[in-house]
């Protein structure tokens, strides 16, 4: 050991300028780096207190209990002028869920049935899926909404001369006008149905696979669920006295009276949304489908699985590993991108957001909230994402 | 071609006789069979799409072309019933300039074709020299002297008065070039093993990408007045880029981050065992490599960068969407949407669908593998 002392003694390491030392070089970069973004942040937050004193802007969240003062077009929840800001914001992010929830579930579909439509042995279909995708990807969204919403309020006939393309439904300029179920407890009594079928289901799946596990035999998980998700709602219909009634919208006076009318603004935003978004959504599922050798279809086959479970147990597994990142992130674009829905009025949270920043100059507050709350759409995919992958991360040697 | 002829001169196969194959098999019968016609599903599935193309497309092409009114008034485009092409062509230099001084319009159009001419200069790989970043430079300071003016007898003009085609290409090409390198350097922090750097810009990336773009427009638009100091304003053209450049540099800064993951250690501990400083590995050895890589997924930001612009519409600056709107709002031409749109549409398909063209030759090209 003192040969090496001898070679490399304490005192020379100390005599050592800090600047040729990594580590210290490294401390004194991130002093400065962080000591560069505080004086900035220092000087911008300075500036706006100033500036907000000099205006005579109050600052804080207080003007949320106050008077909204403006009505909405749509709600899904009971709302008027005279509730707060607050109840108004709530409407609005309330509003941009809805779009956004239909928005992807239409999304999904449409854009797995262009993948497969993209990847298809017929030259006529797949050329027509490919010029689709290209076409939409290539225009901007905004530019969309603006042209579905001037074909709903300029090309599309008013109320007496509607389009019926089938009975009970109209499209017009006052928006699309479907019939409407009445009221019933059935409805209800379905819906909890529906969802302890769910819970049953997973639970069989559950105990389905602990047996095949320990026994080696299988169980029809699939049929079975499948029986189950379906038949305990119309159980339930059924012993509710199976209700039919329906109200089919009926023209009066200028007007449609009964049934369900989805305005303008919010079917745009959502065919706007929906075929741009589709058109991704069909390359990632092409990839997906790409992704998944040729050989594994057929070592599946060799096995002597039938064709439902190579699709089931071999396929589907490797091609949503693939799929269902980006498809995440497509949803999240989607619902960021359902923002635009201000340009067209659609009441989303934005816009209400903006008409509250215009009406009490909260521009700060308002921004802010904004951003939150599409923080927490994010943050919340995000953490699903990253669940959903190590879930499905291929277990390696 | 060679083989048959030497089976026929062969005397073992002269007997044979050489069948050609069923004319239902090759050529563009064949084709059908083969792509359309190869199953019940599938001769279905073609059928059924022939006959929906038959329904839409010739009447769509009728409004379109055929019945279409290109250069009249209003008023006889009310009395048509086909496409009314007149909301473009006679309203065309408001659209593509706003309201830049009429007379003055050959500037801009002098700037366009100016980066058009860069533009497809920089396509070809053989002029990618320190000569082309030159002329980037000087291209877009001329283009920046063209539009201001106030110099060289050039009349001054507003950016209040900016608008159209211009502006959307200026706050896209700026946008992007300025969001590239900031965009490189957060992903290098991001890999960073300094952890203030690291968490500032994971923090700054995922903040930014986690709110929609619009969100930082009106933050640019009504919040950013208040950070400066009392007397100072930026004009909105200014800030509204800024807010495009803060958000594009986020999402390259994740797909660059892509590649450096993508490159193998040993490359980072060859650069090292060389000698190689932080700076000399990632300029020589890592940057170079990484970047390549990401070409595809680059442009596909740079497309969304793109289409993005139009959204300024809702800060109300006056780009090509805008000024279209305007048109749309003035009375003579209110109800011809449809076909201003249209163009509209056609004019970002131009600029999008030749990017991705080009992404994916420079793909083929850059390839290195066999």
């Amino acid at each position: 050991m003192p040969p090496v002392q001898k070679l490399n003694p304490p005192s020379a390491q100390s005599a050592e300028p800090f600047w040729l030392d990594p580590r210290k070089r490294a401390v004194l970069f991130q002093a400065f780096v962080l000591g560069l973004v505080a004086l900035i942040a220092w000087y911008l937050v300075t500036n706006t207190v100033e500036n907000l004193h000099r205006q005579k802007i109050a600052t804080g969240f207080g003007f949320l209990q106050k008077e909204a003062a403006f009505e909405i077009g749509e709600s899904v929840i009971p709302y008027s002028a005279a509730d707060t800001y607050a109840r108004a914001l709530l409407v609005g992010a309330l509003n941009t869920v809805k779009v956004a929830f239909i928005g992807i579930v239409l999304t999904v579909i449409l854009g797995t049935f262009i993948g497969i439509a993209r990847l298809s042995g017929n030259w006529l279909i797949a050329r027509l899926a490919a010029v689709y995708i290209e076409v939409m990807q290539d225009i901007p969204v905004l530019l969309q909404l603006f042209f579905w919403y001037a074909l709903f309020y300029e090309t599309l006939p008013g109320p007496r001369n509607a389009l019926n393309p089938l009975t009970g439904v109209y499209v017009c300029n006052r928006g699309l006008i479907i019939p409407a179920v009445d009221p019933h407890p059935a409805w209800r009594i379905m819906a909890l149905a529906l969802a302890a079928a769910m819970v049953v289901a997973w639970v069989v799946r559950r105990w389905a696979r602990r047996r095949q596990d320990r026994t080696g035999q299988a169980f029809p998980v699939f049929r079975v669920s499948c029986a189950l998700i379906l038949g305990a709602p119309l159980l339930a219909w059924l012993a509710m006295g199976s209700p039919r009634a329906v109200t089919l919208p009926e023209l009066q006076g200028f007007n449609f009276v009964g049934g369900k009318t989805l305005s303008p603004e919010f079917m745009a935003v959502l065919l706007g949304l929906v075929l741009y978004t589709a058109a991704f959504v069909a390359e990632i599922v092409r990839a997906g489908i790409q992704a998944v050798g040729k050989g594994q279809r057929e070592a599946a086959m060799a096995l002597g699985l039938r064709p439902a479970q190579v699709l089931r147990l071999v396929i589907l597994p490797q091609a949503l590993r693939v799929i269902i990142p980006p498809l995440t992130s497509q949803m999240l674009n989607l619902t960021k991108n359902s923002s635009l829905a201000v340009a067209i009025g659609y009441p989303d949270f934005v816009s209400v957001a903006n008409t509250t920043i215009n009406q009490t100059g909260q521009s700060i507050e308002g921004v802010a909230l904004i951003m939150v709350v599409y923080l927490f759409f994010s943050l919340s995919t995000s953490a699903f994402m990253n669940w959903y992958n190590k879930k499905a991360k291929l277990v390696e040697r | 071609m060679n083989r048959p002829t030497n089976i026929q001169d062969s005397p073992v196969s002269n007997s044979a006789e050489i069948l050609k194959p069923p004319v239902t098999a090759v050529g563009p019968i064949g084709w059908l069979r083969k792509n359309l016609f190869n199953n019940a599903l599938n001769s279905l599935l073609t059928l059924l799409t022939l006959a929906f193309l038959w329904k839409t497309v010739p009447p769509l092409l009728r409004w379109a072309f055929a019945d279409a009114l290109w250069t009249t008034p209003s008023a006889l485009c009310r009395q048509n019933d086909g496409a009314c092409w007149s909301v473009i062509s006679r309203n065309i230099r408001f659209i593509l300039f706003g309201f830049y001084p009429y007379d003055q319009q050959w500037r801009p159009t002098a700037a366009v074709i100016l980066l058009l001419g860069l533009i497809f200069f920089s396509r070809d790989r053989k002029y990618w020299t320190k000569g082309l970043a030159y002329a980037w430079i000087a291209g877009l300071t001329v283009m920046g002297t063209l539009m201001a003016g106030g110099v060289f007898g050039l009349t001054g003009v507003e950016s209040s008065l900016w608008g159209g085609l211009p502006l959307t290409l200026l706050l896209a090409v700026f946008g992007l070039t300025a969001a590239y390198p900031l965009g490189v350097l957060l992903a290098l922090g991001r890999q960073s093993r300094m952890p203030a750097v690291k968490v500032l810009c994971i923090v700054y990336i995922e903040l930014i990408r986690g709110v929609p773009l619009i969100s930082l427009l009106f933050m640019a638009s009504i919040i950013f007045p208040l950070f400066l100091p009392a007397g100072i304003t930026i004009n909105k053209i200014l800030r509204a880029q800024a807010a495009i450049i803060l958000f594009t540099a986020a999402y390259i800064a994740e797909v660059v981050r892509g590649g450096l993951q993508a490159i193998p250690r040993g490359q980072y501990e060859a650069a090292e065992s060389l000698g190689l400083n932080y700076y000399l590995t990632m300029r020589l050895v890592v940057l170079p490599q990484a970047l390549k890589i990401v070409i595809p997924p680059t442009v596909s930001i740079l497309i969304s960068a793109f289409k993005d612009t139009s959204l300024v519409v809702i800060i109300a600056l006056y780009d090509v969407l805008k000024t279209t709107q305007t048109v749309l709002s003035n009375p003579e031409w209110m109800g011809f949407s449809r076909e201003a749109y249209l163009f509209l549409a056609l004019l970002y398909f131009t600029g999008c669908f030749s990017m991705s063209h080009y992404s994916r030759r420079l793909e083929r090209q850059l390839s290195t593998e066999h």
